[in-house]
């Protein structure tokens, strides 16, 4: 009565495994000295020469080869079998889908090295030892984003950020020097505009999607206070920074739609702007077009206490604490993202434009060695911001609403801004249970 | 009790053959019946009844990332939905849009309908011509509309045609004014009026011949047959078109988040409630499924009024 489908299929699991081994051992005399039949697995009692299965998942990168390159790794990888699973579609809810379900990946990125909900749930293993003293080897903006409760779930694969563009050329030729601060940021934009070529662009919502939580760090201030209790950017600061910005709009400097989003090197690339918000991984396109003529800068800072800002992102390898094989799965956690260095070099620099994520590294990524993208590991470490942990969707769903109102309706942000204070609260109290 | 089992293990032996007929039917038929339903309840069952049944629990829970919840909250999750500015505004962004898009549907599906049916030849050419737009995909027509006819930058179809006739580029999508709306109808008109056209066209042609010859005999014509032959007589069809497109319209989803959504967020206005429940449940990789099944109870809710409501029409109709 009881035989499930699953131990029918482990059963015949277990004869194409054995099957797997024996035409191993006859086709392939290379593999017996080195990987299977290491000692450890016979002395746990298993198969002599049996490998653990492990499942690796990553979302789609849009890069060609990228695929190619993280299966060949965990082909490399000797002490287990890691078949990767390449992951198109919306990857975060496909995996938080499967990991309520028994057949959880053993090894998968996170966005930040993992989410509130997967940490709190015990959906990750707990990374802190597996990592230890290297820690101190990544980007340190990166390591404190990952950080939770003194313990880390992730390691950080490679880092992606967003930044300024411009063309110094258009600059020069409209006689104003690089802005370093919002104010003339705006006036260089629209010193620089002209009938074919807009001043700032930052996406065909009027940049407020991409740039909103920006307003915070650049006006000085953090989302949340230091003990996660309450929004710690209400305030007059804050509020400038955003009638600022909606002057900046009314003025004409920025772009209000293009051919295409902040996110692709199109618009910029086809002068529709001197100015873009964009991707650091468009950087490769943008300099194929414009050679030398390219420069990049942080997010300026905003009024008297601002400070310049980027926002950066990692993905971040994490390990199901439910997974049927945690140690092999941490084991090649390890393997891969803490030692093998050249593969790290090679996952950042060769396909796309990442940062490594550990410092060393990015002297060894050719696209960042010289020219602009030289600058972009440092603004990530002086000047990085992500997220935090507890900024939820709902809250940011909520802020980003209160932007907008109030840069494309005229809103007054004070009036705007009022009910998320206590709304902020009230979530923070319930992602805290 | 003693009599009971004395007997009881007798019964199948008499009953069994006579039951088993009568559950069989003639010829088989309760069986067959059953052998072709089956499969059709399942999937009902396992893809929609279950599932709503699940988010009715987990409405009353507070559950974050898990659909097994432990911490229940009353009625909290529904508070929150209906004095949530947005999930309000929502509804009336509903609204809005059916009392642009139900009539707007209705009048081109019926007056292309009526064209057809009186043409002589080539009927069956024109149906197929207006029909096609039902088979594109809302996702990729959106993306057509939002990229090419209705880019607001100088390279946008339409732009191209404004700033050649001497105008203005126009910022359709930004949300700086409401001409997302034009987008936004225009796709939707586009991609269902053909299959409103084929169930108006059916109902036309079950109008019996009859009554138009002797509504000509009685001196009718042109506007008066349409007034006083054609649309009463299409009343019920009129009646469930124009519900299938009101639902239709409560469940518009794929238009609106790919024509203004962006990586991970979406505007505050023109937001459908369905657009808000997933911008909610799943976004941003972050999964609130107590408040999400709230908002399905709500909208459910609101769905079977509109099913109730249809069988009064119909049924009133009817009579």
């Amino acid at each position: 009565m009881n035989i499930s489908r699953r131990s029918i299929l482990g059963m015949g699991g277990g004869l194409a495994a054995a099957a797997t081994l024996v035409a191993c051992g006859q086709n392939n005399p290379m593999a017996s000295p080195t990987g299977a039949a290491s000692p450890a697995t016979s002395e746990t009692g298993m198969a002599t020469g049996e490998k653990v299965d492990l499942t690796q998942w990553y979302h789609e990168y849009g890069e060609a080869g990228v695929k190619e390159a993280v299966e060949r790794f965990a082909a490399e990888y000797e002490a287990a079998n890691v078949t990767v699973k390449w992951t198109p579609g919306d990857y975060n809810s496909i995996l938080a889908a499967q990991l309520l379900t028994a057949e959880v990946p053993d090894v998968f990125e996170a966005e930040q090295g993992g989410s509130l909900d997967q940490i709190r749930s015990g959906q990750l293993e707990d990374l802190t030892e597996l990592i230890g003293d290297a820690k101190d080897q990544f980007n340190k903006s990166v390591m404190k984003r990952f950080t939770f409760e003194d313990k880390i779930h992730g390691i950080p694969q490679t880092i992606d950020m967003q930044l300024l563009y411009y063309r110094p050329s258009l600059l020069k030729a409209a006689g104003v020097e690089v802005p370093t601060t919002f104010e003339e940021l705006v006036a260089a934009a629209n010193a620089v505009k002209t009938s074919s070529t807009g001043g700032f662009f930052a996406g065909n919502d009027g940049g407020i999607g991409v740039l909103g939580t920006l307003f915070i760090w650049a006006s000085g201030y953090e989302q949340l206070n230091d003990d996660r209790t309450e929004a710690a950017f209400l305030n007059d600061d804050f509020y400038k920074a955003l009638v600022a910005y909606r002057d900046f709009s009314k003025s004409g400097g920025v772009v209000q739609s293009a051919s295409a989003e902040w996110y692709s090197p199109d618009a910029f690339v086809n002068e529709e702007a001197a100015f873009q918000w964009g991707g650091l991984w468009s950087l490769p396109d943008i300099t194929k077009a414009f050679g030398d003529d390219v420069g990049v800068m942080a997010f300026p800072a905003m009024g008297a206490k601002g400070r310049p800002a980027v926002p950066f992102g990692a993905f971040g390898a994490c390990v199901a604490a439910k997974g049927k094989n945690v140690e092999a799965a941490k084991d090649f956690v390890k393997w891969l993202w803490i030692d093998q260095e050249d593969k790290q070099v090679e996952f950042s620099d060769a396909y796309g434009t990442h940062i490594p994520a550990k410092d060393a590294l990015v002297s060894k990524a050719t696209k960042l060695s010289s020219g602009p993208g030289s600058e972009a590991a440092k603004f990530v470490a002086d000047s990085g911001f992500a997220n935090d942990i507890m900024w939820s969707g709902a809250i940011g769903d909520k802020f980003n609403a209160a932007v907008s109102n109030v840069i494309k309706n005229g809103a007054d942000p004070a009036a705007e801004f009022e009910p998320l204070k206590d709304l902020i609260k009230s979530e923070l109290e319930k992602l805290k249970g | 009790m003693p009599t009971l089992e004395a007997t009881a293990p007798a019964r199948p032996a008499q009953d069994g053959p006579g039951l088993w007929r009568r559950l069989r039917g003639h010829q088989g038929r309760n069986l067959w019946f059953v052998a072709f339903i089956a499969p059709f309840l399942l999937g009902l069952m396992a893809f929609v009844y279950l599932p709503i049944v699940w988010s009715a629990y987990l409405s009353f829970f507070e559950a974050r990332n898990t659909v097994t919840p432990t911490r229940f909250v009353g009625f909290a999750n529904y508070t929150y939905l209906l004095t949530d500015k947005l999930f309000i505004n929502s509804l009336l962004t509903f609204v809005a849009f059916a009392v642009f898009i139900v009539p707007t549907t209705y009048v081109a599906s019926l007056g292309l309908a009526l064209l057809l049916n009186n043409l002589k030849w080539g009927q069956a050419f024109f149906r197929s011509v207006f029909f096609i737009p039902t088979a594109v995909s809302y996702v990729i027509a959106a993306i057509i509309w939002r990229f090419a006819f209705f880019s607001g930058a100088r390279f946008g179809l339409l732009n191209q045609f404004i700033t050649a006739a001497g105008g203005e580029q126009v910022n359709w999508l930004g949300g700086t004014n409401s001409l997302y709306w034009v987008a936004l109808i225009s796709v939707r008109l586009w991609l269902q009026t053909g299959f409103y056209m084929i169930l108006l066209i059916a109902g036309l042609q079950r109008i019996p011949l009859e009554t138009y010859e002797a509504a000509a005999l009685d001196g009718a014509a042109g506007w008066r047959l349409l007034r006083y032959i054609t649309l009463p007589q299409l009343k019920a069809t009129s009646v469930a078109v124009i519900l299938l497109l009101l639902i239709n319209a409560f469940q518009a989803f794929d238009e609106f988040y790919n024509m203004l959504g962006s990586i991970g967020s979406y505007p505050p206005y023109a937001r459908p409630p369905l657009v808000h429940l997933y911008l909610i449940a799943v976004g941003g990789g972050q999964q609130d499924l107590g408040v999400g099944g709230a908002g399905t109870m709500i909208l459910t809710a609101i769905i079977v009024l509109f099913g109730v409501g249809q069988n009064f029409i119909l049924n009133r109709s009817g009579k």
